[in-house]
C-alpha cells in the first residue's frame, strides 16, 4: 500500500531536501512530500476561505446582527477525518523509522565518538581515523555511537537519520548507503565553541565549534572499502612527515586549543615547546614537578593528558586514540615549531 | 501564601468605600472586592489548594529521580538507607504528625473564637517544627562525620559549620569503603529531598509565627479564622510530604526485629 | 436584554458622581509601585515584557546578523553562542510567557468578569516584584559573562561550561514563581469573582484560555522550579544527577525539562488564541463558531500537553517502544487545534466584518498557526522527525507558533485593548503599515527556514557552509523589515500617549463585557456593579446604545 501512495505523490524534491544516498531515504522523503503538500492544501484552503470571506463579507452600514448558524454535522467531521489521518500518518512514520532503528545480523558496526569538536570512527578491526570515515555501497550499516564530554548527535542528511551520542551510555543507528560518493555529517546537538576563531578539524568545513564539528562519509565500493581498513590513515602522497603532522594537528582538532604562533589558548602553545623544560602542576600530575617535552612525554599527553598537567592550565584535554605513525608525525611538526 | 488574609489597614484608603472602619456588613477583614465574608474565605481555600497542588508537582519530581536511580542502583540505596538513624527518623515522623494534630486543634479553637486556646495549639505545632529542625540537625551532623554526602562530597567526613575536611579517621573510611559503588546517589537525593523538606518546614516556621502574632493580636474570630486555617493546610501538606520521605529514604529493605533477612 | 446599560456612559444609578478613571485617580511614582490596582499592574508588566521583548529582539538582530555571511560576521562563536541563548532565555521566561497573562490579561480579566479586581491583589503585586526579581538575576548574569548553553540547559553541556549559569538558571527559576502565583490568582479569580448572571457558559472565550493557561501554569512550573533547582545543585555541590561519570544520567535532564517545557509551549499558545476569540467575534460581529468545542479544545490542549513532552527527545538515545507512544500522543493535540482553526475560519461565513488594524493581527494570526502546527504534523511523525529535529526546520516550527501565532496575537490585543487602557487612539493608517511590514518581515525571517532545515541546516550554528548561504541572506533581510514595522509601531503607540484622540467608550463597537466599563475604567472597573443578561458575543442580543457609535461608515 505505501508503494502505491509513493507512486501517487511526485518524487523527493530536490528543492527542499538532499540528495537521498541510502535505501531508507525515499520512505523518509515520500512521507515528507506528502505531509508537504497536504499542508500547503490546508494552508491554502483556510487561508483562501479567510480572504475570501473577508472580501465578500465586508462590514456595511445596516448589516444584521444575527447569530452565528450552526453546522453540528460538519463539526463532527473536521474532528473525526483529522483523527483518522493523524493515526495513518503516525503508523507509516513508525514504520519509516523502524527501518533506520533496527540493525540486521549483517550490519557491519561502526563505532562513532564525538567530542568536542570532531568525530572519531573505529572500524571492526580496531582501526581508528577521525573526520573521515568510509563505508562500503549497498551493505547495512550500524552505528554505535557515544560521546567523550557533552552531548553531541551524529547527523547524515543524506541518509535521513541522526541519533545524539551521549556521554555515558551507547546510542545506535542503521542506514544502508546505496550511492557512492561523498556525504556530510553534521553535530546536530549543541555543544559550545572554543575561545577566539581557530581552523575546524575538517578542512574546508565552517567554523565555531558545534558548527564546525562535521564529518564526511565516503560511500565507496567493496574493494577500496577493505583495502582501505586494512591499511588505515597513511600519509598521504607528497607530504613529508612534518606536513603530515600539520594536518593531523587540525583533524584532531588540537588546533582548537594549542596554537601555534605563542599565544595563549585552552592548553599550553606549540610553539618553542619542543624539547625544552615545562613546569608542571604537581597536584595535578602525581607530585611531579616539572617535565622535558621530548618524545616520550609527548607520546604520554596524547593517550593519557590527565597525567602530567602543565601549570596554569585546566585538566580539559580528552585522550586520543592515535597510531604510532600519526604520533610520529605530529612529533615532527612540532619539532618544525621552534 | 496567606496572602488572602487581610486587614483594612492594608489598603489603601481610597480604595474602601467605607473608609476601612469595621461597619457591620463589610467588617475590617472582609477585602473590599469581595461581597461576602464566605466569597473570600472559599477563594482562599481554592487558592491554597492550587497552590498545594503545585509544590505536589514540586516534590514530585525529586520522588520521579528517586524512583528511577532506585530502580538502577538497588544495592546502593539499600546500603544508603541502612546508614540512616531509623529511629531519629521514626521520631521526626510521630512529631511532624502531632503537629499535624496541633495545627488542625489549632483550626479548630480559632473556629470556636478561642484565642488563648489557639495561641496554645500554635505554639506547640511551632515548638514540635523546632524539634523535628533539631532532630534533623543531629541527623546531619553524624552524616557529615561519616562522609556520608552528596555526589563528589562522598567519602570525606567534614565539619559541618565550615563544610573543611575532618582529619581522617580509619574506622570511617573502612566503613565507607564497604559500601556499594553508587551509594553516594543516594545521599545526592537524600540531602536535596530533606534538604528541601526542611526549607518548607523552616517558610511553615515562620508563617506559623506570623499568625500567632496576628491571634494575639485579636486578629482573628468565629467569622474570620481562613489564615489559620490555610497555614494548616500547608502544614498538612509539609507532614505528607516527610509521610512519604520517611519511609522512602529510611525504610528501603527494612525488617522488623525478629524477622528473616 | 442589554448587559450594561449605564455604566458607559458614566452615570451611576444613584451612587452619585461616577468616579474618575484609574489612571487620574492617585499621582506620583509610588502610587504606581504599590499599587494593588489589578491594572496599574498589568500596565506595569505591559512596560517590562516590552522591555524585555526590545532586548531579545535586539538580541535576534544580532544572531541574524552574524549568520548574513558565512565565517565571522560580527563576532567571534563563543559570543555568538552567548547572544542567541539570551534571545532564547529572556525570550521564553521574561516576555513570551508573562506577556499574555500577566499584562493583558491582568488588565483585562476582572472587568471582563465584571469583579473589581483580582482574587488576591497583594498576590498579584508580590507576583510582579517576583518576575522583576528574576530579570534582575538575569542582568547579574550577564554582567557576569552570561550563559552560552542555548535556553534548554541540557547537561552535560550545562553543568561543565564556564559562565554565569547559576545566575541565569536562578533567574528563571524565580520568574517560574511569579508565573504559578499569577495562574493561582487567576484561577480563583475565574471561580469566585464572575459577576451575577455571568454563568460558565457564558465565559468569554478569552477566560477559557486564561483559565487553561493558568492550570498549566500552577502545575507544569513547579516541575521547572525543580529541574533547575537540581541543575543549581549539580553544578555547584556537583551531586551528580546528571553526570554520566558519577552514576547519573544526562537524558534524565531533558526528560524533566520537557515535562515542563512542553505544557510551558500552550501556556505560551493558548492565550495567543484566547486573544484571537475576542478579536475574531467583535471584527465579524459574532459569536465564535463552535463556542463549546473551542472552549472544550483550550481544556483538552492543556489536559494532552502534559502527555507529549517527550517528542522533543526522539534522538535522544530513548527506546523505540518509548518513541512510537510519544510519537502516537502527540498527533493527539493536533485534532483541538484543528478544530479551534476551522471554527475561527468558519465563524468568517456570512459574517460582518470589519478589518481594522487588531483584526488584521487576527487574521494573520490564522494563516501562521496554520503553518506553525501543520509543520507540526512532520515533527510528529518519526520518520520524518528524525531527519528535521535540531534543524532550521524547527527554529521556523516554533517560530511560527511562538511568534506568528502568540506574538501577532498579543500585538493584535495590545491595539485591541489599547483604548481601552489609555482611554487614547493609535494612528490606524500607520498601525496597518506598520502590521504588513511586521507580516512581510516575519515571514521572510521564517519561511526561508524550513527550507534550509529539510536540506540539512542544523540549528544554533555560527557558521554555515556556501550552499546554505542565501536563504540565510534572506532570511536576515527579513528580520530588518520585521525590526523596521515593530520599533515603528512602538513609536507609534508612543505618539498615541503623547497626544492620541481620545478614545469613544467602545471604539470597536464590541459586545464583549469588558467594553461595558468606562474607557479607561475607573478604580474598581465600573460605576455600578454589573449584571449580565446575555452571552459575551451575543450581538443579536445586544442593542445600539452597548455597542456605540458606529465606528466602520
Amino acid at each position: 500500500m505505501i508503494h502505491i501512495l509513493s507512486l501517487l505523490t511526485p518524487a523527493p524534491a530536490a528543492f527542499d531536501l538532499p540528495p537521498a544516498i541510502a535505501t531508507e531515504a525515499p520512505d523518509v522523503d515520500w512521507l515528507y512530500n506528502m505531509i508537504y503538500y497536504i499542508s500547503v492544501f490546508f494552508t491554502a484552503v483556510i487561508t483562501g476561505l479567510m480572504l475570501y470571506w473577508v472580501k465578500i463579507y465586508k462590514r456595511k452600514k445596516g448589516d444584521k446582527r444575527i447569530e452565528t448558524p450552526h453546522f453540528p454535522r460538519l463539526e463532527i467531521i473536521w474532528t473525526v477525518i483529522p483523527c483518522f489521518f493523524v493515526i495513518f500518518l503516525f503508523h507509516v512514520g513508525f514504520k519509516a523509522y523502524m527501518k533506520q532503528a533496527i540493525a540486521g545480523q549483517d550490519a557491519l558496526e561502526i563505532r562513532v565518538r564525538g567530542q568536542k569538536w570532531f568525530w572519531t570512527f573505529r572500524y571492526p578491526n580496531g582501526r581508528e581515523e577521525n573526520n573521515h570515515l568510509y563505508l562500503p555501497v549497498g551493505k547495512q550499516v550500524k552505528f554505535v555511537i557515544s560521546a567523550a564530554d557533552v552531548l553531541h548527535a551524529f547527523y547524515v542528511p543524506g541518509a535521513r537519520v541522526k541519533k545524539d551520542a551521549v556521554p555515558g551510555m551507547y546510542t545506535t543507528m542503521v542506514f544502508t548507503p546505496n550511492v557512492e560518493g561523498d556525504t556530510p555529517v553534521y553535530c546536530a546537538e549543541y555543544c559550545g565553541a572554543p575561545l577566539g576563531y581557530p581552523e575546524p578539524a575538517l578542512e574546508g568545513a565552517p567554523h565555531g565549534g558545534h558548527s564546525a564539528m562535521m564529518a564526511m562519509i565516503h560511500v565507496v565500493s567493496q574493494q577500496e572499502f577493505d583495502k582501505f581498513i586494512k591499511e588505515g590513515p597513511k600519509r598521504p602522497e607528497g607530504l613529508t612527515d612534518a606536513q603530515w603532522g600539520g594536518k593531523l594537528y587540525k583533524e584532531n582538532a588540537c588546533v582548537t586549543c594549542h596554537t601555534t604562533d605563542g599565544s595563549k589558548g585552552t592548553g599550553p602553545t606549540w610553539k618553542g615547546m619542543f624539547g625544552k623544560p615545562v613546569e608542571l602542576n604537581a597536584g595535578l600530575s602525581g607530585g611531579v614537578g616539572n617535565t622535558m617535552v621530548d618524545e616520550a612525554y609527548v607520546r604520554e599527553s596524547i593517550a593519557k593528558p590527565q597525567a602530567k598537567v602543565v601549570m596554569g592550565f585546566n585538566p580539559v584535554m580528552p585522550p586520543y586514540n592515535l597510531t604510532d605513525k600519526q604520533i610520529d608525525a605530529i612529533i615532527e611538526y612540532m619539532k618544525t615549531l621552534q | 501564601m496567606t496572602e488572602a488574609a487581610a486587614h483594612a489597614d492594608d489598603h489603601d484608603h481610597a480604595h474602601d468605600e467605607h473608609g476601612g472602619e469595621h461597619h457591620g456588613d463589610h467588617p475590617k477583614w472582609l477585602q473590599h472586592h469581595w461581597d461576602t465574608p464566605a466569597q473570600q474565605f472559599d477563594a482562599a481555600k481554592i487558592g491554597m489548594w492550587a497552590f498545594l497542588g503545585q509544590e505536589l508537582l514540586f516534590f514530585s519530581g525529586l520522588f520521579v529521580a528517586y524512583a528511577i536511580y532506585r530502580t538502577w542502583f538497588g544495592e546502593a540505596f539499600a546500603a544508603g538507607s541502612h546508614q540512616l538513624d531509623r529511629t531519629m527518623g521514626a521520631a521526626n515522623t510521630c512529631v511532624l504528625l502531632f503537629s499535624s494534630l496541633t495545627a488542625a486543634l489549632s483550626v479548630r479553637a480559632s473556629q470556636l473564637g478561642k484565642k488563648s486556646e489557639t495561641t496554645i495549639w500554635i505554639l506547640l505545632t511551632i515548638a514540635c517544627a523546632f524539634i523535628f529542625l533539631i532532630v534533623k540537625y543531629f541527623e546531619y551532623h553524624a552524616k557529615f562525620d561519616h562522609g556520608l554526602l552528596p555526589g563528589s562530597f562522598f567519602g570525606t567526613p567534614r565539619d559541618m559549620l565550615s563544610f573543611s575536611p575532618l582529619p581522617p579517621d580509619p574506622k570511617v573510611a573502612e566503613h565507607l569503603q564497604e559500601l556499594p559503588d553508587h551509594t553516594h546517589v543516594f545521599f545526592s537525593l537524600y540531602f536535596v529531598m530533606t534538604g528541601l523538606h526542611a526549607i518548607h518546614v523552616i517558610i511553615g516556621i515562620g508563617v506559623w509565627v506570623w499568625i500567632l502574632k496576628r491571634n494575639l493580636r485579636g486578629d482573628f474570630s468565629k467569622r474570620y479564622f481562613t489564615p489559620v486555617d490555610i497555614t494548616a493546610l500547608y502544614w498538612h501538606l509539609v507532614d505528607l510530604v516527610w509521610i512519604y520521605l520517611f519511609p522512602l529514604l529510611y525504610l528501603i529493605d527494612y525488617v522488623p526485629h525478629g524477622g528473616h533477612h | 436584554m442589554a448587559a450594561i446599560t449605564t455604566d458607559q456612559h458614566g452615570h451611576g444609578h444613584g451612587s452619585g458622581e461616577p468616579d474618575v478613571d484609574y489612571i487620574r485617580k492617585s499621582k506620583g511614582l509610588m502610587s504606581w509601585l504599590i499599587t494593588l490596582d489589578h491594572k496599574r499592574i498589568g500596565v506595569m508588566y505591559l512596560i517590562s515584557v516590552m522591555v524585555f521583548f526590545v532586548f531579545a529582539g535586539v538580541m535576534a538582530l544580532l544572531v541574524r546578523a552574524e549568520l548574513f555571511t558565512p565565517g565571522r560576521t560580527l563576532m567571534d562563536p563563543d559570543t555568538y553562542n552567548r547572544v542567541f541563548t539570551l534571545h532564547g532565555v529572556v525570550m521564553v521566561f521574561f516576555f513570551i510567557i508573562p506577556a499574555v497573562p500577566a499584562a493583558l490579561g491582568n488588565f483585562v480579566l476582572p472587568i471582563m468578569l465584571g469583579a473589581k479586581d483580582v482574587a488576591f491583589p497583594r498576590l498579584n503585586l508580590l507576583s510582579y516584584y517576583i518576575y522583576v526579581l528574576g530579570g534582575c538575576f538575569g542582568i547579574f548574569s550577564m554582567i557576569n559573562g552570561a550563559v552560552d548553553t542555548g535556553w534548554t540547559f541540557y547537561t552535560p553541556y550545562s553543568t561543565t561550561t564556564n559562565g554565569a549559569v547559576v545566575w541565569m538558571v536562578m533567574a528563571a527559576f524565580i520568574a517560574g514563581f511569579s508565573s504559578i502565583l499569577t495562574g493561582v490568582n487567576f484561577i480563583v479569580t475565574i471561580h469566585k469573582l464572575r459577576a451575577p448572571g455571568l454563568t460558565w457558559s457564558r465565559l468569554p472565550l478569552f477566560l477559557w484560555g486564561i483559565y487553561a493557561t493558568s492550570i498549566l501554569q500552577v502545575l507544569a512550573t513547579p516541575v521547572l522550579a525543580i529541574t533547575l533547582l537540581l541543575l543549581m545543585l549539580e553544578r555547584t555541590m556537583d551531586i551528580g544527577i546528571f553526570d554520566p561519570h558519577k552514576g547519573g544520567d544526562p537524558v534524565l535532564f531533558q526528560h524533566f525539562f520537557w515535562f515542563y517545557s512542553h505544557p510551558a509551549v500552550y501556556i505560551m499558545i493558548l492565550p495567543g488564541m484566547a486573544i484571537v476569540n475576542e478579536i475574531i467575534a467583535t471584527f465579524t460581529h459574532r459569536k465564535i463558531m463552535g463556542y463549546r468545542a473551542v472552549f472544550i479544545s483550550s481544556l483538552a490542549l492543556a489536559l494532552f500537553s502534559f502527555l507529549v513532552w517527550a517528542h522533543h527527545m526522539f534522538t535522544s538515545g530513548m527506546s523505540e517502544y518509548a518513541n512510537m507512544v510519544f510519537s502516537a500522543l502527540t498527533f493527539l493535540v493536533a485534532i483541538p487545534s484543528g478544530v479551534k482553526v476551522f471554527n475561527w475560519t468558519g465563524t468568517l461565513y456570512k459574517a460582518s466584518i470589519w478589518v481594522a488594524s487588531p483584526m488584521l493581527y487576527g487574521l494573520a494570526f490564522l494563516f501562521q498557526f496554520c503553518i506553525g502546527g501543520l509543520t507540526g504534523l512532520f515533527l510528529a511523525t518519526l520518520a520524518t522527525d528524525i531527519h528535521l529535529h535540531d534543524t532550521y526546520f524547527v527554529v521556523a516550527h516554533f517560530h511560527y507558533v511562538m511568534v506568528g501565532s502568540t506574538v501577532f496575537a498579543f500585538f493584535g490585543g495590545l491595539h485591541y485593548w489599547w483604548p481601552k487602557m489609555t482611554g487614547k487612539l493609535y494612528d490606524e493608517k500607520t498601525a496597518k503599515i506598520c502590521f504588513w511590514l511586521i507580516f512581510v518581515g516575519y515571514n521572510t525571517v521564517f519561511l526561508p527556514q524550513f527550507v534550509l532545515g529539510s536540506r540539512g541546516m542544523p540549528r544554533r550554528y555560527y557558521d554555515y557552509l556556501p550552499q546554505f548561504q542565501f536563504l540565510h541572506q534572506v532570511s536576515t533581510v527579513g528580520s530588518w523589515i520585521l525590526a523596521i514595522g515593530g520599533f515603528w509601531m512602538l513609536f507609534m503607540f508612543v505618539q498615541s500617549l503623547r497626544n492620541g484622540k481620545k478614545s469613544p467608550w467602545n471604539p470597536w463597537n464590541s459586545a464583549g463585557y469588558e467594553w461595558g466599563s468606562p474607557t479607561p475604567p475607573p478604580l474598581e472597573n465600573f460605576n455600578k456593579q454589573p449584571v449580565f443578561t446575555r452571552g459575551p458575543y451575543d450581538y443579536h442580543l445586544a442593542t445600539d446604545a452597548e455597542l456605540g457609535e458606529e465606528q466602520v461608515k
